[in-house]
């Protein structure tokens, strides 16, 4: 057990150095240098190149590197030129939105991909599982942003159900009055990702149902006069929803993936918009961070999911 | 099991279409309309379309001539849809086949070669899913200079073969130790020649279903990009710029026929292409067959 988790940690190491390297590069290949934002016109073109040459800009590239990780570990993650303060704050400050957001996707994601998986493996080959076949199958198959606007354009302004930009009305009063106005901006959003996000589960879950409703236990369950839907409720619910368990990690990866698209729509002030608005004002130290901390996540989820993984099936762990 | 032994992968296709009424439709649904956009868009002139015409601009649906009514700039919504359309066709059948090739490649030789080789290559592989590929696309686009349709293209590319490496790779893993490939090294083939004109065909049905399969995902991904402003550059006509457009409020609610066509035709091709793609899959899948 122990082994397996040290052994996958140990792997990230690597990983997470060659995306630091990569991540680095581009930076270096991103116009503008470690004093954007901090240069007004008064500086002279002298004070300037003294600094430069003082932050080492003119180094070879791998000591360059080497002080942009250590300045890292030290939460020094440069200047927004953009926003004017430091980027690690800006980023902290836009983190809880998505965070939420992402939240309350997943828990409706789950909540309606669970029942569905289970009615499609339960009911195998009737209308019902094609019915849910084919809903999974156009989740997948069509350009997630292309239903999030008409989501939006059916929703939030055709029928006005929904507030259709921000987290947060201006006048929402109170603790509970500003609570409520989060959820109200957050649930469109988090329903029409929810919706398109059930493909892998359902389709997971229901074959699992349909391996399980042949194996002896479920056999003996049934000899011994256990009722048809607490079978399928309780013991085979049981032991289908383990491996399901360990698609939260990349659950995560896809949201924050999903997070830039979503965030631009419906114009959510979270860490995907923040990326958007970096790239249109070529604030580029935002944009290296971001960066580097989506492919830190996606590295953490992968990670979270094995971990889970071989917890619940002990047959993926190394001896 | 019918008698299926000596039957072509190409009567297989038909069969199977024979028996899904749905697919039948999609299929003469889907030609219909890529050949409607590429007869179409032959007769037309792509600058005198793009060409701005303020005075005309937001003109509803049937009025002055223009069916499906003008945009913002007065061009006409239907001209300008079916360029999109070709565009993106175009460019996601040109995507798919690099990566297919570029898949199949790496695949094959992670496969056949197993053991060590196998283990770096699959290393790199995983490093390759790990990176934030929208987000290193826009900001690659976002830094290159004079950036074109064919810069486009490459830096897409370069990610988007993992997926295919991946599934050729586990595929090949397994052919490689079928008896096949055993005599053909011992009758002293080169391995390129065993891996091409051996291996190769043994998993034509499964490149079929992934190039047909990846197609779809290739457009959305092009048509999402060009939404966000960082796909296709401006003077080319794309489906993602026309949805994109809706992103101001007023042009969603005010003139929704400028982006709702354009939505529309994306989830058609998108849903239909893999519809037919499924198909194609069950039929080389001697288990899920119908027919």
């Amino acid at each position: 057990m122990w082994k397996t988790i040290l052994r996958r940690v140990l792997l990230m190491i690597p990983e997470l150095i060659a995306l630091s390297i990569l991540i680095f590069l581009l930076a270096k290949l991103m116009p503008g240098d470690p004093f954007t934002g901090m240069v007004t016109p008064e500086t002279s073109p002298q004070a300037v190149e003294a600094l430069r040459i003082k932050a080492g800009v003119y180094d070879p590239w791998y000591v360059q590197y080497w002080h942009w990780v250590v300045r890292m570990f030290h939460g020094d993650l440069g200047m927004s030129y953009q926003f004017k303060t430091s980027v690690g704050s800006l980023i902290l400050s836009r983190m809880g939105n998505t965070i939420w957001l992402s939240l309350l996707t997943l828990i409706l994601s789950y909540s309606l991909s669970i029942p569905l998986g289970l009615l499609a493996g339960r009911y195998e080959n009737t209308k019902l599982d094609k019915g849910i076949m084919i809903y999974t199958f156009v989740a997948y198959a069509i350009p997630s942003f292309v239903f999030y606007m008409l989501g939006v354009w059916f929703f939030g302004y055709k029928l006005k159900l929904f507030p259709t930009s921000g987290s947060v009305s201006v006048d929402a009063t109170g603790t509970f009055g500003y609570l409520l106005s989060r959820l109200d901006h957050m649930i469109l959003p988090a329903c029409l990702q929810a919706v398109l996000s059930v493909t892998a589960v359902v389709q997971y879950l229901r074959s699992e149902v349909i391996d399980n409703k042949n194996q002896d236990y479920v056999k003996t369950a049934r000899a011994k006069g256990v009722p048809e839907k607490t079978i399928f409720t309780r013991h085979i619910f049981r032991n289908s929803l383990l491996p399901i368990a360990a698609f939260l990690g990349y659950s995560i990866t896809g949201l924050l993936g999903g997070s830039i698209f979503i965030e631009q729509i419906f114009n959510y002030p979270g860490m995907g918009l923040l990326f958007m608005d970096s790239i249109l004002n070529r604030d580029y130290s935002v944009i290296t961070a971001l960066v580097l901390l989506y492919g830190t996540l996606t590295l953490i989820g992968s990670l979270l999911s094995d971990i889970i993984l071989s917890l619940v099936d002990p047959r993926v762990r190394i001896g | 099991m019918k008698k299926s032994k000596d039957t072509s992968n190409f009567a297989m296709i038909v069969r199977e279409f024979k028996q899904d009424k749905g697919a039948t439709f999609f299929l003469f649904l889907l030609s219909a309309l890529i050949l409607f956009i590429y007869i179409y868009a032959a007769f037309l002139d792509t600058k005198k379309v793009m060409q701005v015409d303020i005075l005309n601009g937001y003109s509803s649906p049937g009025k002055n001539g223009h069916l499906l009514g003008t945009d913002q700039g007065g061009r006409d919504v239907l001209k300008y849809l079916v360029l999109g359309a070709r565009n993106s066709l175009n460019i996601g059948v040109t995507i798919t086949l690099i990566v297919e090739m570029i898949g199949i490649a790496f695949g094959l030789v992670a496969g056949y070669y197993g053991g060590l080789v196998d283990n770096i290559m699959m290393r790199f592989l995983d490093f390759m899913m790990l990176l934030p590929m929208l987000m290193l696309v826009i900001v690659i686009v976002s830094i290159i200079p004079n950036y074109n349709m064919l810069d486009f293209i490459l830096v897409m590319s370069a990610f988007l073969w993992v997926g295919t490496a991946r599934l050729i790779r586990s595929k090949a893993l397994s052919e490689a130790h079928k008896e096949y490939v055993y005599a053909a090294i011992t009758s002293g083939s080169r391995p390129w020649k065993i891996m091409l004109f051996d291996m190769l065909p043994n998993i034509s049905s499964l490149i079929i279903v992934d190039l047909i399969l990846s197609l779809t995902s290739n457009i959305g991904i092009e048509v999402g990009l060009s939404f966000l402003g960082f796909g296709l550059p401006d003077s080319v006509p794309s489906l993602g710029v026309m949805i994109g457009l809706a992103q101001d409020p007023d042009v969603m609610t005010g003139s929704p026929w400028v982006w709702i066509p354009a939505a529309v035709l994306i989830l058609v091709l998108c849903v239909g292409i893999s519809y037919v793609g499924n198909v194609v899959r069950r039929a080389f899948d001697a288990q899920q067959r119908l027919g």
